[in-house]
């Protein structure tokens, strides 16, 4: 994946996790590599959400066996497993 | 820092038995007022040692055990409730809540939702329920759900559950918890005595109940006791062991499930031994050598159950007041 379609996935997960997550907060205070289990920005359910938008959103499917903190855990996690699925 | 060896879960189920019945006794005649205790019983191991509690604590007469199947009930459930009341003496009813549930249209609201997942499936042959998954302690993993349907002729088709049909089941399915809840009331209510509560510490703090629902109870005899100890009073109080060596399943959903593999993700002894342990700081390097277990699986462990109590403290909040 090129920088600036890194740039633009990034751009696209703050967002959604600004509309869906995050509400009353301000998204600036959530660092690339910030954990959102640690900074509990997402529970069990929001896996659910935030899966079902990134498959949707970058038209990729994730297997059971992707659903694991190192491949979703953060925003900086999330665009390098968003790469490497569309790689 | 405390000790932690394999008995660390260990209680004295006779003086444990005797203070629960001190406090059961204190909680319903002389903080609430109320003459004695109506207990929902399915045939599970919970619901029978609270009934066992409140019939050594008030005397059987003071006690109702409330059976409430529904059409997705396990048969057995019935059975096993009766053998019990039998054993210790109370009075029983049984309430069939299917008609209720229809009229909340509980049924129709869930196949809905199972529906925008598996277009095909059949309402009246097909059976279905939620799992998690549980191997845990092996992988870093979330506890994401996977809608399971099972054919008649034994095809299990499963899917990861999109966020939207994941709410609607649970929100229908829960009106099951929460018409059990309001029929254990009418019965407390007519008799003004009290509802006891049958979550063990395993529900109560990593959040598998319904808020207002199961959860809605006004005293909670075992909700500070461990799954394991639950085990350890039930046999100490006599509770026939068709009961005691039954599977801990959530009779709420129509295929069976057990509560491991809907919630739990891990099962009894090493969960709550290893939350024992983290609340007891033991070291993961120590609760690895006791329990048998890497020290990487300790620190899934951990992390998992702290997790979940973290996730579901909105479930055990009262209601927020001005203040």
């Amino acid at each position: 994946m090129a920088a600036i379609d890194q740039i633009e996935v990034q751009k696209k997960l703050r967002d959604f996790i600004t509309e869906t997550f995050l509400v009353g907060s301000d998204i600036s205070s959530i660092n690339d590599n910030d954990s959102f289990m640690e900074k509990e920005i997402v529970d069990s359910t929001g896996v659910l959400e935030l899966t079902a938008f990134v498959e949707t959103e970058f038209d990729i499917a994730i297997e059971d066996d992707e659903m694991t903190p190192d491949n979703l855990d953060s925003i900086e996690k999330l665009v390098n497993f968003i790469a490497r699925k569309s790689g | 820092m405390a000790d932690f060896t394999k008995d660390s879960l260990k209680i004295d189920s006779e003086a444990v038995t005797d203070e629960l019945c001190r406090l059961i006794l204190k909680q319903t005649r002389g903080i609430m007022k109320k003459g004695g205790a109506v207990v929902g019983i399915s045939g599970g191991i919970d619901s029978s040692v609270v009934a066992a509690l409140c019939s050594r604590a008030l005397g059987p007469k003071k006690v109702l055990g409330v059976m409430m199947p529904e059409k997705e009930s396990a048969g057995e459930s019935k059975d096993l409730a009766q053998i019990l009341a039998d054993k210790f003496g109370f009075e029983t009813v049984v309430e069939t809540i299917s008609g209720g549930l229809e009229g909340m249209d509980c049924y129709d609201r869930r196949n809905e939702a199972i529906k925008s997942v598996f277009p095909d499936f059949n309402e009246k042959a097909d059976k279905c329920k939620i799992t998690i998954p549980t191997n845990i302690l092996e992988k870093e993993t979330y506890n994401f759900f996977t809608l399971v349907v099972e054919r008649p002729d034994g095809t299990k088709l499963s899917k990861r559950m999109p966020p939207a049909a994941y709410l609607q089941v649970v929100a229908a399915s829960n009106f099951k918890q929460r018409l059990r809840m309001a029929t254990l009331y009418y019965h407390a209510e007519k008799r003004n005595w009290a509802v006891a509560g049958t979550g063990n510490k395993d529900e109560h703090m990593q959040g598998f109940f319904v808020k207002y629902g199961d959860g809605g109870a006004d005293f909670k005899p075992i909700a500070h006791l461990f799954k394991i100890q639950v085990y350890q009073l039930a046999e100490y109080l006599g509770v026939p062991e068709e009961i005691i060596g039954r599977t801990p399943t959530t009779d709420t959903y129509s295929a069976e499930v057990t509560q491991e593999e809907f919630f739990f993700g891990l099962d009894f002894y090493r969960m709550d031994m290893l939350w024992y342990a983290l609340e007891h700081k033991i070291q993961p390097e120590k609760a690895a050598e006791v329990l048998g277990l890497s020290v990487e699986q300790v620190k899934r462990g951990y992390a998992n159950i702290e997790r979940k109590v973290r996730a579901t403290e909105y479930l055990r909040m009262p209601p927020i007041e001005v203040t």
